[in-house]
């Protein structure tokens, strides 16, 4: 499970990009394209190697006006399967 | 019906490869160096591809690295907006090589692997030194920081090396491993009396993965091809057929999936003569089995029949002689209990040779059967 103290990043080969036919936001990764949804997209962009899950979800919370705990809430089951199939990573 | 359009595309490049796998999923009928499309052409269908929105490009052969025009097509598949995934048996790459690909942007690797020490892959793979030279592809790959899936290939001859190969994966740095038991298609058919597994191997080989999946959670992810014969119900066919993939042979003709051209009454269309977007929508091999209108029974009233679209059209063709059929592996397919009892007459059928896959140009083997 990450937690708020984890630097989650997006290892090499795992990359978003605009579907330009499908008019969406997809996730790129070994042998997958997964569609993501607006808070998944969100969070991905967000996601630069350098801020921490906490500092992440703060700076969403301030953006969509939502409390910080939803987000995390929600983001994590997605987060936690992408780092299963190693699309996510958290700094050693 | 219509169709959505398709995530991902496997290029055949070329048919020429160093190895002869004896399982060879490419067709019996192997394609020249000169019959095979022009640099120019191939950019032109990943562009076309790209705008009938593939995202994932898989380049594969033969062996795509005896294309001596690889590190160019990465490049216009990678402007043109594609993921690119190398599928290899890392002869033919050296480490410059390597280098270049990276900086055209390769996005990851699919390296096969034929056996877990060099005695066995050379054997498989009919090619002396070959295990050496991969291991060393191997290292520069890791070193480049390539994404990385070891694919092992099983079969009756190999499978007992199953959990070294899951512990080579770890070594290698690779996230993923693809534990593949032989599908019988293409060259694999003529070898069935060798290749085939035994029950047994069988249920070992899904005791190991599923130890091991629960072991290497986050750390390696291990997707796994069970022993086809032996199951109950048929593969899901490419996610259905028509539906997300599409293949371009070394001639530049679009295939719903790679064998089929085994089935002889479908026509295909070439990229040198039609648009991708006209051929996926509208080709005839495409509308041929795409949904479920085609089916019959026990197909038809099925309630897995969105699942696994009735299994294989090929293996319906190649064994019960029409592609129409349920897929004979099926429990509710006629065909099932004599399979399950060829099945095992193959898998202990013993004395026979490996028959491997020739060269393109080369008659093909005769079968003994
Ligand atoms: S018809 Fe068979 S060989 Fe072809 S894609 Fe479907 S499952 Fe694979
Ligand atoms: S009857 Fe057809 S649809 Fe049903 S499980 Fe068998 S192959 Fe699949």
């Amino acid at each position: 499970m990450i937690t708020a103290d984890d630097i989650p990043f997006l290892p090499r080969g795992v990359r978003v990009h605009r579907d330009r036919v499908r008019d969406a936001w997809v996730l790129l990764a070994p042998e997958r394209a997964i569609t993501l949804d607006t808070i998944g997209h969100a969070i991905l962009t967000e996601i630069d190697g350098q801020r921490s899950f906490g500092e992440i979800t703060a700076a969403l919370a301030a953006k969509y006006n939502a409390p910080a705990e939803d987000i995390a809430k929600d983001s994590a089951g997605f987060l936690g399967a992408l780092r299963d199939r190693r699309f996510l990573e958290v700094q050693p | 019906m219509t169709a959505r359009p398709p995530i991902a595309m496997l290029a055949e490049l070329t048919h020429r490869c160093p190895l002869s796998c004896p399982y060879c999923s490419n067709p019996l009928e192997l394609a020249r160096i000169d019959q095979e499309i022009d640099t120019e052409t191939w950019k032109s269908v990943f562009r076309q591809a790209a705008d009938l929105g593939v995202l994932q490009l898989h380049l594969s052969g033969g062996e795509p690295a005896s294309r001596r025009d690889l590190v160019e097509l990465v490049q216009a598949a990678r402007d043109a907006g594609l993921y690119i995934n190398l599928i290899t048996s890392g002869i033919g790459l050296s480490e410059r090589r390597l280098n270049e690909l990276d900086a055209a942007g390769l996005d990851h690797i699919q390296l096969s692997l034929q056996g877990t020490d060099a005695e066995m892959a050379d054997q498989i793979g009919g090619y002396k030194g070959g295990f050496k030279r991969k291991m060393q592809v191997a290292e520069w790959i890791k070193a480049i920081g390539f994404p990385l899936t070891l694919n092992a290939v099983l079969h009756r001859r190999n499978l007992h090396q199953l959990p070294r190969a899951i512990e080579m994966a770890l070594e290698m740095g690779a996230r993923r491993i693809e534990v593949a038991t032989v599908q019988f298609h293409g060259w694999a058919l003529k070898n069935r009396d060798t290749l085939m597994p035994t029950r047994e191997q069988a249920r070992e080989a899904d005791t190991i993965v599923i130890e091991a999946r629960a072991r290497l959670r986050g750390k390696l992810v291990i997707d796994y091809v069970p022993a086809d014969y032996h199951s109950d119900y048929p593969k899901r066919c490419m996610g259905g057929w028509g539906t997300t993939g599409l293949n371009v042979t070394p001639e530049g003709k679009v295939l719903p999936c790679h064998a089929a051209e085994t089935i002889p009454h479908l026509v295909f269309d070439n990229v040198k003569e039609t648009p991708l977007h006209k051929i996926w929508y509208e080709g005839s091999a495409f509308q041929a089995y795409r949904g479920t209108d085609w089916m019959q029974d026990p197909c038809k009233s099925c309630e897995r029949k969105t699942v696994d679209f009735g299994g294989c059209r090929c293996q319906a063709m190649a064994i019960v002689g029409d592609a129409n059929a349920v897929d004979p592996v099926c429990i509710k397919s006629p065909h099932h209990g004599a399979l399950q009892v060829q099945a095992d007459a193959h898998a202990c059928a013993e004395g026979q040779d490996l028959i491997y896959r020739s060269a393109p140009g080369k008659p093909v083997p005769e079968t003994v059967e």
